[in-house]
């Protein structure tokens, strides 16, 4: 399956204060591949994330989701293939009910109600969290703002799954529920994290960003064993994989 | 610290709203009109009135005991406003030295009369308000005023002052403690550090509107906020208003507390 396919093309990006965040960045995920990023603070793995799907306009070169190139034409319709999780759920959970967040984003694609109800509970039952389903997200806890931005991403049933520090700000016993989550999703997956423990369990591929460039990409049994390469780019061995 | 204890009583208000009685289960738009109706009828009532107000005590009571509010909260928040309402009337009796016959043989002050008017029609309309956003979660208020045909735009401005109230409250506190934790024992309420602090809050208000409306533009927004139609009128929502009207209909035209007066006289006599 082609339309699957994420693909970005000697990406550059400058913001317009004249910082360069992306440098020539170029890599394809194929359909159904779970992807890790990981880099320093710094390193460009939002910037790359906001151009998945075309928050940000590249500055050089093309990113291409599925068969659209991305230009300012094609992004809403990008958009609907592309599902963004963002790292602070506060953002992202923006409608004062969580039905209402959920079903927002079928809403907006013009179902009908009884349509928008299924999807909302689907999307709830997904993340076991349809017990939430009328209270106010300033009344839910961390894990569960978490857990329903995730549903409410999952609702628009998008091909491609991108994922920014979605463990941030979870405890151990939410963090091993998300990872069990994310395992049983299908869909291709891009997370960025510094949680290299996590990236080790969910992704079976790395890619390492320095200075806004691709340093290295490969399958995460390689590069996340890999010590020095790791220390390069101030990172350091997965907890599990260390010795003491 | 003043910061933290209103703002947790703002969310204690906002928690209450999310019980499940009677009255919290009334469809948001029979609230409103009915509330709507309580108040104008309220107000409708001449300056010298008094006696006439006092069945209207019957609604808020009601609400309390059917919605579960604890009293003493409501009457809390009332007193906080109640310095207007004071200062609205308390030349009343100095300026107003006329005499009102209310029975046969007993003439009151005009100006002490208006003036209880004024501090009764205060205590019922701002308790009665109170008590709708007390049994009613402010999204059902937003929705109903949207089904009732207000526009988009300013339903979604209150959908997201509601969300995000909350969040910049958890802002501010975090600041403030953060401010009181380097402060040293000294106040730190100097004008300089408050305008520093709101500064502060003014750009990561900003940043964070930039971030919400890309999450919306993510999910397919395009301008327009969806509306849900998840309410239904049920035949309870119907009796209920109807109650009400007719309730408030006898209270505005018929001198309740005089007959309910003669009655017991009539007993006693």
């Amino acid at each position: 399956m082609s339309h699957h396919i994420v693909e970005f093309k000697d990406v550059c990006f400058r913001y317009p204060d004249g910082t360069e965040a992306l440098h020539n960045l170029s890599f394809r995920i194929i359909h159904g591949e779970s992807v890790g990023i990981i880099g320093a603070n710094g390193s460009g793995k939002s910037t790359l994330l906001l151009h998945m799907n075309g928050y940000l306009m590249p500055t050089g070169g093309t990113v291409n989701i599925g068969d659209l190139h991305l230009t300012r034409k094609t992004r809403r319709e990008i958009r609907k293939k592309v599902g963004i999780v963002f790292q602070n759920p506060d953002d992202q959970l923006f409608m004062p009910t969580v039905y209402d967040d959920v079903a927002f984003g079928p809403q907006n694609l013009g179902m009908d109600e009884e349509d928008v109800q299924k999807r909302v509970r689907a999307a709830l039952d997904l993340v076991n969290c349809y017990d939430l389903i009328n209270k106010p997200p300033h009344h839910l806890s961390n894990g569960q703002k978490s857990a329903v931005a995730i549903a409410a991403v999952m609702a628009m049933e998008p091909d491609i799954l991108a994922m920014d520090e979605p463990a941030a700000n979870l405890d151990p016993k939410s963090r091993r529920l998300l990872i069990n989550l994310l395992k049983t999703f299908e869909h291709s997956k891009i997370i960025a994290s510094h949680d290299l423990d996590l990236i080790f369990d969910v992704c079976k591929r790395c890619i390492i960003i320095r200075e806004g460039t691709v340093a290295a990409d490969g399958p995460s049994q390689d590069i996340l064993t890999n010590k020095i390469l790791l220390e390069e780019n101030n990172l350091e061995l997965p907890l599990s994989l260390q010795r003491r | 610290m003043a910061f933290d204890s209103q703002y947790y009583n703002v969310g204690y208000l906002d928690r209450l709203s999310y019980q499940d009685t009677f009255v919290h289960r009334l469809d948001p738009r029979t609230k409103l009109i009915t509330t709507l109706l309580f108040l104008f009828t309220v107000i409708s009532f001449s300056k010298y009135e008094v006696a006439a107000l006092f069945p209207f005590l019957l609604f808020p009571a009601i609400f309390l005991t059917v919605g579960e509010i604890p009293p003493g909260f409501i009457l809390k928040k009332v007193l906080l406003v109640s310095p207007f309402a004071i200062f609205i009337g308390i030349f009343n009796p100095l300026l107003d030295h006329g005499q009102v016959a209310i029975l046969p043989g007993l003439t009151l002050p005009a100006g002490w009369l208006s003036f209880a008017s004024i501090l009764l029609k205060f205590f019922l309309t701002v308790s009665m308000a109170l008590l709708l956003i007390a049994t009613t979660s402010f999204p059902t208020i937003c929705h109903a005023l949207r089904r009732l045909g207000l526009p988009s735009i300013f339903v979604s401005q209150l959908l997201f002052l509601y969300r995000y109230i909350f969040v910049l409250g958890e802002e501010v506190m975090r600041i403030v403690r953060a401010r009181d934790m380097r402060s040293y024992g000294r106040k730190g309420t100097e004008i300089k550090v408050f305008v520093r602090i709101a500064g502060v809050l003014f750009l990561r208000t900003v940043e964070r509107a930039e971030r919400i409306y890309f999450a919306m533009l993510a999910r397919g927004y395009e301008g327009d906020m969806p509306v849900s139609k998840k309410y239904h009128l049920t035949t309870s929502d119907l009796a209920f208003a109807l109650s009400v009207i007719v309730c408030l209909f006898i209270f505005r035209c018929y001198p309740v507390t005089q007959i309910i007066g003669n009655f017991f006289r009539g007993i006693f006599s």
